[in-house]
């Protein structure tokens, strides 16, 4: 049995028949290709505004501005706060809920940790502003409420068993004001120094640092490719062609690696440059440039994002979520306790909440009343958009991600070749749309259960 | 009975309604090591809510349950495993979005030594035991809703023999296997019985129930009608408690 082969490359000729070999999830394809399809046509569009009259293809593609290395730092930074969430929201889907509370979760721990750096800490423990402690601390205070609150939303589903719609509609309203009653209605900023390096470009951790990460990320991923490997063969299970595991791990390490390249060729404005020098007591070399690098957003993003999928994939923890949203009465006869399970999901998206909360005030750096607004329906659509099903069971962390990318280049976009905000809305919920409708007709093709 | 050992599994006075509807009514039934014992009955007679109150998937309302001649508290499905208790449920209780490893060991996952899962173990485990079960099963990596209906019953059935049980439940195991699949679970029954585990077998195939039990408890609207060896009767016999609630005339009285 054990060299029972998968259907091989042999069988099926051209393209079909090389992501066969791959093993290439066909719906992570289509997120890059839409994706891809996006860029190209923001690019182009770009372009077209940039240049004068006059047909010119090929000027339009260098000339516009979406694929640049400014532009796509800048899609990074504010794609973090409602990819974090949607990780979070792929498992309260999968287990069958949802969780319309998340927006103003954030706006709760945000206004929790704006009062603590600014006013709690400072006055109550008498720390000076600018304290190395303030962040620390504040941070540890909002991630302990996040999760506490979502505990609470999850005791409320699980054990009083009230609707997950209905306990985190009502959570929507109360945590929104909730934040509001904090601080009084009233902006509250700046934010201490420490706490903005979360915020985007006034954290980055510059070119060196930015290629060690890069390349620790492909030594990671070349490790986990060959694990599995080893671990199929240790079975006598049949793996794929050495080809494709090469292509694979090829693919993987150029991702990553284009990547941090992409945010270490963003430069550093020569003023700013100028100011980091000064500040440091030195003189700025004439002709001396700097990337900004990876943003320490897209750093938690990445170990929020690996954390995840490792949860879901490899933990018990997972295992009994995917378990209990695809039958909540097969997990319960299984001794699996789905109410202590529902707990700890919610739990974990009021911590991921927070987390979203830091990243989103730094990077605006200060904490306003309506920080966070909508962000509810952006997170279920990039869950949705990625692939979780609302029946349950299924979804994926890295779907949800790019789910989110993708969203948030349709926005970006448009807003650069300047679509008015309603009209970019409008573009936004068809997509959700037809996206689902999309999945659907491609489930069916494929034979799938939806 | 003139057994002089002591019941495996005693159920005493078991009670359990739905409302209006007494599903089980004063029920006491038993069963002794490397016996196979039948629990017959029309539909909705209350077998699958008799041997759940068992196994713990519902609460009782009455009775006790005694394991080995002791008081056993068995109120949730953990709890039954502890008594190395295991059901094939009539609706086999899978995931239908996992694989068949990750069902067969799901709340009972192998892990590594740093407390992931270990799916290629489990994997091959699962290889191992559905050889027995099922040689022609091969789709290990798809989910179970993949799976054909009988390819399912193989998975439940894989998941209740490979942790060692005692005391084994089955209920209806083989309604949607084919002739080559049934005669290899009742091989695995005939096997599992030598070892000296207790099987409780929910058949509604008279024929089958005559091959394979010792015994058999019969139901009917939640009452028991009655509990027989099964050499002792004929086939007739048990439709006739089955279908009209009365002890054959030869027994009776
Ligand atoms: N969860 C439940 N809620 C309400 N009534 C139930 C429930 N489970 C079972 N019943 C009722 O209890 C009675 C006995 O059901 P049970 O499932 O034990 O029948 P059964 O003997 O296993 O029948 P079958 O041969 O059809 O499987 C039926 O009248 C059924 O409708
Ligand atoms: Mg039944």
């Amino acid at each position: 049995m054990a060299t029972a082969a998968p259907p091989g490359p042999a069988r099926t000729g051209g393209a079909r028949g090389l992501f066969a070999a791959l093993e290439v999830d066909a719906r992570l394809l289509g997120m890059i290709v839409a994706f891809g399809a996006i860029c190209l046509a923001f690019q182009i569009w770009t372009g077209v505004r940039l240049s004068g009259p006059g047909f010119d293809p090929m000027g339009w593609l260098t000339g516009g501005t979406f694929l640049t290395p400014r532009n796509l730092f800048n899609l990074s930074i504010q794609t973090v706060s409602v990819a974090i969430m949607a990780t979070g929201m792929v498992f309260v889907i999968v287990m069958r809920h949802i969780d319309l509370s998340v927006g103003a979760l954030l706006a709760t721990c945000s206004a929790i940790m704006a009062m603590m750096q600014t006013s709690v800490l400072v006055q109550g423990l008498g720390l000076p502003l600018g304290d190395p402690l303030l962040a620390p601390l504040a941070i540890l205070t909002g991630l302990v409420a996040g999760t506490l609150i979502g505990a609470l939303h999850g005791w409320l589903i699980g054990y009083l068993t009230i609707p997950a719609f209905i306990v985190t509609l009502g959570g929507l309203l109360v945590w929104r004001n909730v934040a509001w009653h904090l601080t009084g209605g009233q902006t509250i900023g700046p934010l201490d120094g420490t706490f903005q390096l979360f915020g985007g470009t006034n954290g980055t951790i510059g070119e060196f640092w930015s290629w060690i990460v890069g390349g620790l990320g492909v030594l990671g991923a070349w490790w986990a490719l060959w694990s599995a490997r080893r671990d199929r063969i240790r079975h006598d299970f049949a793996v794929k062609p050495i080809w494709a595991e090469l292509t694979i791990a090829l693919l993987a390490a150029g991702a990553i690696l284009g990547f941090v390249a992409i945010l270490n060729a963003y430069q550093i404005p020569a003023l700013r440059l100028r100011r980091m020098f000064e500040a440091r007591g030195e003189a700025m070399p004439p002709g001396y440039t700097e990337g900004f690098g990876l943003p320490v957003s897209v750093l938690v993003l990445l170990v929020v994002a690996v954390a995840m999928t490792l949860v879901a994939r490899r933990t018990r923890f997972g295992r009994y979520i995917f378990a209990a949203g695809g039958n909540p009465e097969a997990a319960e006869l299984s001794g699996i306790n789905t109410r202590l399970l529902t707990v700890k999901v919610f739990a974990l998206m009021g911590f991921l909440c927070a987390l979203s909360a830091v990243v989103a005030s730094a990077r605006q750096t200060f904490h306003s009343n309506d920080i966070g607004t909508l962000d509810e329906l952006r997170v279920i659509a990039a869950a949705v958009i990625g692939g979780t099903a609302l029946s349950g069971g299924l979804g994926t962390i890295y779907g949800a991600i790019l789910g989110a990318l993708v969203m948030q280049s349709l926005q970006s976009g448009m807003a650069m070749v300047n679509v008015d905000a309603p009209y970019q809305n409008i573009v936004v919920g068809l997509v959700l749309v037809v996206a689902v409708w999309i999945d659907i007709v491609y489930r069916k093709r494929m034979g799938l259960r939806r | 009975m003139t057994d002089t050992r002591v019941p495996l599994v005693e159920m005493r006075d078991m009670q359990k309604s739905f409302g209006g509807i007494k599903a089980v009514d004063h029920v006491s039934i038993d069963l002794y090591p490397g016996e196979v014992v039948g629990v017959l009955g029309h539909n909705g007679a209350g077998k699958s809510v008799l041997m759940k109150m068992l196994s713990g998937a519902i609460p009782r309302d009455g009775g006790e349950i005694w394991i080995n001649g002791a008081r056993a508290e068995i109120n949730t499905p953990r709890d039954a495993r502890r008594y190395h208790l295991e059901t094939i449920y009539q609706t086999l209780a899978l995931a239908d979005n996992l694989d068949a490893a990750s069902n067969l060991f799901l709340g009972r996952e192998l892990v590594t030594p740093l407390g992931f899962v270990d799916d290629s173990t489990m994997e091959a485990e699962a290889r191992k035991i559905m050889a027995r079960l099922n040689p022609n099963f091969r789709r290990f990596s798809e989910p179970v809703s993949a799976l054909s209906g009988g390819q399912r019953q193989s998975v439940a059935i894989a998941r209740a023999v490979y942790f060692n049980a005692r005391i084994l439940i089955m209920d209806e195991p083989t309604a949607a296997l084919g002739p080559y699949e049934t005669q290899m679970v009742m091989d695995l029954i005939n096997e599992l019985r030598r070892t000296g585990i207790g099987i409780f077998l929910i058949d509604h195939d008279i024929h089958q129930v005559k091959l394979m039990c010792d015994r058999a408890h019969v139901m009917k609207n939640g009452q028991l009608v009655g509990t027989v060896r099964v050499a002792e009767v004929t086939e007739d016999d048990l439709l006739g408690m089955i279908i009209a609630g009365k002890m054959p005339a030869h027994l009776a009285g």
